[in-house]
């Protein structure tokens, strides 16, 4: 699958003769140009093993055949459609609905959810799966997080049989999006002190709700949403609203200088009248939309990485490419030692990601092992990416380089979900006994 | 469309090609070890007219066959991802592999087909590692059926495929009796990405294996590669200042 889109390209001009040529110099071409910089394996000692800076600590030989297969026709997915969509649709804030349709008819939405026409497969291939989206964009894998983790998963784990028969399959076609409402105004790290409300009226057997979510992915196009709110005995409770009901409005958010290609704004809610049927009845408390965020943090873990690598090899190309003083950027020191603490950060976690996602698959992974490294692979991808920016120096700046764009976004990857410093307090509360997120003891 | 009596079986032949090509140092091949493979594309666009043939029910089943190592079962795999039902692995290994040509599979796909009962046999145009372009001519002469080559277009009709074929003065539209070898050119489909349910099912989907001498083929080959090098460096070009200048150098080194 690999091959198709480079033979398509070359063959597709009408003097086949000449481009076959043109394929096979351009082979050589590129062996000596790398030859000069970079010994070629006739030089290199004979050794058994060799080192492969790609996948350095053997990733590949740790997956399973069918992981394997996933995760390679989905990386071509993203390499051949999604990349060359990026550049534009970050640049004039354009999100690209047609790729949820996309991903649907690939079978990767609510991809470990088993029945209701989805995939039903393991964890690490979610994560493979996040990983080769990221690697494009973190925007468009903050929509494909959201639909899987925030609104399928809910439905899922908390629905009624007849909402997951209602909803699930539209969503895992791409027929139908959704976002997930938690976050308030003024509630955001703190979520237990949310203002929306869900009064019950009897009379009609709805619920009103009434409130403002902000700074929710989707919202603005999307069809459904999954809203909690406090009801009235005190608990907090899931809903599923739906476009076209009364009250209820998604305005945008303007100005977003981070993932920019993903559309996201507010959801509105004055006294929303909600039937019943419509509660997600099996859950309560916040324990609810902790569940839900910690299935797409475990996906946000693997997907940064994907991120930083972009801007690893982005960086690593850059430098071999460009000349000054007489020599590719890449025989400096500073350089080389930059790249060896990136490939030593990415290498190390997504080994720490595959330990968990088998883990998780196995049932025996607990929600402070996702956020050592949900916090830890944003925190790097985001280092990784403005050593990379730097290291292209002016270039690092323009959007055609990338590189600055996955800079923009891994802000915000690193602060939702949890903030890097409130994993932080999960991990702190989770080692010392103690829990330090308010001031009270 | 009814009536599949004639078209129940069609057996497609997925080929791998090497990712990264380099030379072996003492000239004799490419290096092979370690390196990764990918479906062959022209392969993958025969894969999925197969696949295609079935969604219009046109025909019953699709059986993917590939000659070499093991890791030839991957590439079986990725065509049963796509939609082929089952696969036989040739297993050609070693020296075996390393003089494995188009004679060699050709011959091995005539006895398969003869052997599974195959209405159509739908391949690659060409592999792009070694360009032969000759494999399915051989298949259809060993087996004296009717060949439609560098097909840009296949419709099935009863007992008759029309193939509409990319030569070099345009195209060229023919028809001709199954049972038949197509070979896919580049037009004639975009080969589907293979779904996730789809890969999953695929571990279910059986592979057979079979070994050549059990379908009676020799895979001597009547071929013996003297020599593999690269092609020779780019020379720096000279520039000239004046026309005059251009036809004098010309003539010097002999051009015109």
């Amino acid at each position: 699958m690999a091959l198709r889109s480079a033979v398509t390209r070359l063959l597709s001009s009408s003097q086949k003769c000449a481009a076959v040529t043109v394929s096979r110099a351009q082979g050589t071409a590129a062996a000596t140009v790398k030859d000069k910089v970079w010994p070629h394996s006739a030089k290199e000692p004979r050794s058994k093993v060799a080192f492969n800076w790609r996948d350095a600590l053997d990733l590949e030989g740790q997956l399973t055949e069918e992981e394997i297969m996933i995760r390679d026709s989905f990386r071509d997915y993203c390499q051949e459609k999604l990349m060359p969509r990026i550049l534009m649709a970050n640049r004039h804030e354009h999100f690209h609905r047609e790729i949820v349709s996309e991903m649907g008819e690939l079978g990767v939405l609510g991809p470990t959810i088993k029945g209701y026409g989805c995939a039903g497969t393991s964890y690490v291939a979610y994560g493979l799966i996040a990983r080769e989206v990221e690697r494009v964009d973190s925007g468009y894998r903050s929509v494909m997080s959201v639909q899987s983790s925030l609104v399928m998963h809910p439905i899922n784990a908390y629905g009624t049989e007849a909402q997951k028969e209602k909803y699930l399959p539209r969503l895992a076609r791409g027929e139908i999006l959704g976002c997930f409402g938690l976050t308030e105004p003024n509630h955001g790290s703190d979520p237990s002190s949310m203002e929306t409300r869900a009064k019950y009226n009897p009379s009609s057997g709805t619920f009103s709700i009434s409130g403002a979510k902000t700074w929710i992915t989707n919202s603005p196009v999307a069809d459904i949403a999954v809203v909690w709110a406090r009801c009235e005995d005190g608990r907090v409770r899931g809903f599923i609203l739906e476009r076209g009901m009364k009250g209820f409005a998604t305005p945008k958010i303007e100005g977003k200088f981070s993932l920019r290609a993903s559309a996201t704004g507010m959801i509105l809610m004055d006294e929303v009248e909600v039937p019943e049927e419509n509660l997600l009845p099996n859950v309560s408390g916040l324990g609810g939309p902790f569940g839900c965020l910690n299935n797409a943090r475990y996906g946000i873990a693997w997907g940064a990485l994907g991120a930083a690598e972009f801007c690893f090899h982005a960086a690593r190309q850059y430098t071999l490419d460009r000349i000054q003083f007489g020599v590719p950027l890449a025989r400096n020191q500073l350089m080389q030692k930059k790249m060896a603490d990136m490939l030593t950060e990415i290498t190390i976690g997504l080994q720490s990601c595959l330990a968990l996602g088998r883990l998780i698959d196995e049932k025996k992974a607990a929600p402070e092992m996702i956020s050592m490294l949900k916090r830890n692979s944003c925190g790097k991808a985001l280092d990784i990416a403005r050593q990379a920016r730097d290291m292209l120096g002016g270039n690092g700046i323009a959007d055609e380089y990338h590189i600055i764009r996955h800079v923009m976004n891994l802000e915000a990857v690193n602060t939702y979900e949890g903030t890097h410093d409130i994993h932080a307090l999960i991990l702190g509360r989770a080692i010392t006994g103690l829990q330090s997120f308010t001031v009270e003891k | 469309m009814h009536s599949n009596r004639y078209c129940n079986r069609i057996i497609v032949l997925p080929f791998s090609v090497l990712l990264e090509i380099r030379v072996k140092p003492d000239n004799s091949g490419v290096v092979t070890d370690g390196v990764k493979h990918s479906m062959n594309p022209f392969c993958e666009i025969a894969v999925e007219e197969a696949v295609k043939l079935k969604e219009k029910k046109l025909i019953k089943e699709v059986v993917a066959v590939s000659c070499g190592p093991q890791q030839s079962q991957e590439t079986i795999r990725t065509a049963l991802a796509m939609g082929a039902d089952r696969g036989i692995h040739v297993e050609v290994a070693g020296k075996d592999y390393e003089t494995l040509g188009p004679l060699q599979v050709s011959k091995i796909m005539a006895a398969l087909a003869k052997k599974e009962d195959a209405q159509l046999i739908i391949l690659g145009k060409q592999a792009i590692d070694d360009d032969c372009n000759q494999t399915g001519q051989m298949t259809a002469a060993l087996l004296d059926w009717p060949q439609g080559t560098f097909a840009s277009e296949v419709s099935l009709d009863g007992d008759k495929v029309k193939v509409v074929r990319e030569i070099d003065g345009g195209l060229e539209t023919i028809k001709i009796s199954t049972p038949a070898v197509l070979t896919a050119d580049l037009r004639l489909n975009t080969p589907r990405y293979a779904t996730l349910p789809n890969i999953m099912k695929a571990k279910k989907k059986k592979i057979a294996n079979v070994k050549p001498a059990d379908l009676g083929v020799d895979l001597t080959s009547r071929l013996e590669v003297l020599k593999v090098e690269e092609p020779p460096q780019r020379q720096a070009g000279v520039k000239v200042e004046t026309v005059e200048d251009l036809v004098g150098k010309l003539k010097e080194t002999g051009r015109i």
